[in-house]
């Protein structure tokens, strides 16, 4: 279906998709009934914002406060952990998130992401609930491949990520004919690691295969617990299927301390770039003192697993209103 | 001198790179993992017809090519350019060998192409789907013989060769579909 650019009242998803979503909602919820995880709800406009230097929330102010910034949420994370230091025990929420930056065939700056946490899960546990949900959601069986973050990384560019430098990422760019690949990462190490494997590994994973990739580098952390056995990984996964990049989960970092630093390294990095500097979670920070249980947690963009289970092209083809009809 | 963001990148669009005109065959915005946002572009030297893959940092700018293109009468050729005119505005403009390239082959006095102008001057042309030309030499085929499996070489009267079917001889106009390079039908005269 190729909608009419000038005619932007209607849909851009069909009526079958429609009710595709509304049965995929149902299926994760019964899937979460079943096992007494609890269904949440916390607020999308908050006082903090995410600190991640390569993420951007959007904002806005009341009328009779124009001092108070206040922002969208980038996704509920940080109001979950919350509730699990106050004691809510394993949570879910299907919960609407917002990031600046541009449309795409897999991006609209308003978008869907169910997020759950499970207290006492490791990150391996939670990796099995999470096939278990997948082929709930997809009524079939699934090829599953798990694999580290290095294994992937060395099979296919021979580099080290956790042994790495920027001169070697961008070497490696220079040779595949992307000479531009320092501009776009700068001076982190994290983002070079990220060119390198979006632009060389990630078109290369096979078809029909849902890959689950662990253990990142240290500085890929973001709000992931560390390994402590050498070398010392990030207990943080992702999930790719054909090509998508589905889901993000960590063995949470239940450290204050840690936090703080981490939150405090990425404003740094914000101010370098000229970011804009956001106030970080402070609230966070104090239930992360107060105690968050030992859990593992996961981000999964609702919008591309419907895109994956109805087998579209693009993203507006699952959204009522992508932002240029909103 | 107009510039264009990457988020107005799309298919066809005419940039500026590495000095040559381009257009963009194929745009996806790219955000890794956590990592910084970037567009994956495949885009087409206009000069060279190459194909390239680059990336470009979200929000970057890159300069327009003011690239057009224009249906123009195809003249005559003075032995070095070949002269086209807008049939609108009588404007001339003339193609080296290298913008014309293997289109050469098809272009005969009057037929109407499609030229590509970068800056006001020829970078590549087109020729129509469907030309018209006489045979100018081909063996004689066997008479009686329709059945067209096979064929024989024939040239046309711009030096170009196609196949044809026995039954075509000599001073006959055919239609050859550009495209394929391959013969059509006889024309109706």
């Amino acid at each position: 279906m190729t909608p009419d650019s000038t005619n932007t009242w209607p849909p851009t998803c069909s009526t079958a998709l429609l009710h595709q979503r509304a049965a995929l909602y149902q299926t994760i919820r019964y899937f979460f009934a079943d096992k007494h995880v609890l269904e949440v709800d916390t607020p999308v406009l908050s006082n903090a914002a995410s600190c991640d230097a390569n993420l951007d929330s959007f904002s806005t102010q009341r009328i009779s406060n124009a001092e108070q910034q206040l922002y969208l949420q980038t996704s509920p994370e940080f109001a979950m952990k919350r509730l699990l230091a106050s004691g809510s025990g394993s949570i879910y929420q299907i919960a609407k998130s917002f990031r600046q930056g541009e449309s795409g065939r897999f991006h609209n700056p308003e978008f869907t992401l169910l997020e759950w946490y499970r207290v006492g899960f490791s990150m391996a546990d939670l990796i099995d609930e999470m096939i278990e949900l997948l082929m709930q959601c997809f009524g079939r069986n699934l090829d599953v491949y798990t694999l580290s973050y290095t294994q992937l990384f060395q099979q296919r560019t021979a580099i080290n990520p956790h042994d790495t430098t920027l001169d070697e990422l961008f070497a490696y760019a220079f040779a595949q004919g992307n000479p531009e690949a320092k501009s776009i990462c700068g001076n982190s190490l994290s983002n070079a690691l990220d060119y390198v494997f979006s632009q060389y590994i990630q078109p290369y994973l096979k078809k029909n295969i849902v890959y689950f990739i662990t253990d990142y580098p240290v500085c890929m952390a973001m709000l992931a617990k560390l390994s402590d056995q050498q070398p010392i990984t990030a207990k943080r996964f992702e999930v790719y299927f054909n090509n998508i990049e589905l889901a993000n989960g960590y063995e949470e970092l239940t450290n204050v301390k840690q936090q703080q630093a981490r939150f405090e390294s990425e404003l740094e990095q914000r101010k370098n770039s000229n970011a804009i500097v956001v106030p970080m979670d402070k609230n966070l920070l104090a239930a992360l003192a107060a105690g968050v249980p030992e859990c593992s947690g996961v981000a999964l963009g609702l919008d591309r697993l419907l895109m994956l289970i109805s087998d579209v092209e693009s993203i507006d083809e699952v959204l009522t209103f992508p932002l240029n009809r909103a | 001198m107009a510039t264009y963001n990457t988020s107005e990148f799309k298919g066809g669009l005419k940039i500026m790179m590495d000095n040559d005109p381009c257009s963009i065959v194929e745009n996806e915005f790219v955000r890794p993992g956590k990592g910084p946002a970037f567009s994956r572009v495949k885009i087409r030297n206009l000069k060279t017809g190459r194909v390239i893959d680059r990336t470009f940092k979200s929000g970057e700018t890159v300069e327009a090519a003011d690239v057009v293109e224009t249906e123009m009468a195809y003249l005559y050729n003075d032995g070095e350019f070949w002269h086209f005119m807008d049939e609108t505005t009588y404007e001339q403009v003339s193609a080296d060998a290298v913008a014309v390239g293997e289109t050469s082959k098809w272009l005969k006095e009057q037929d109407k192409c499609s030229v590509m102008l970068w800056n006001g001057a020829p970078l590549s042309i087109v020729a129509p789907n469907f030309v018209e030309l006489t045979i100018t030499e081909t063996d004689p085929g066997l008479k009686g013989d329709t059945s067209g499996g096979g064929g024989k070489p024939a040239t046309l009267e711009t030096g170009a060769v196609v196949r044809v079917p026995l039954f075509v001889q000599i001073g006959e106009v055919i239609k050859v579909d550009t495209r394929t390079g391959e013969y059509s039908a006889r024309a109706k005269s």
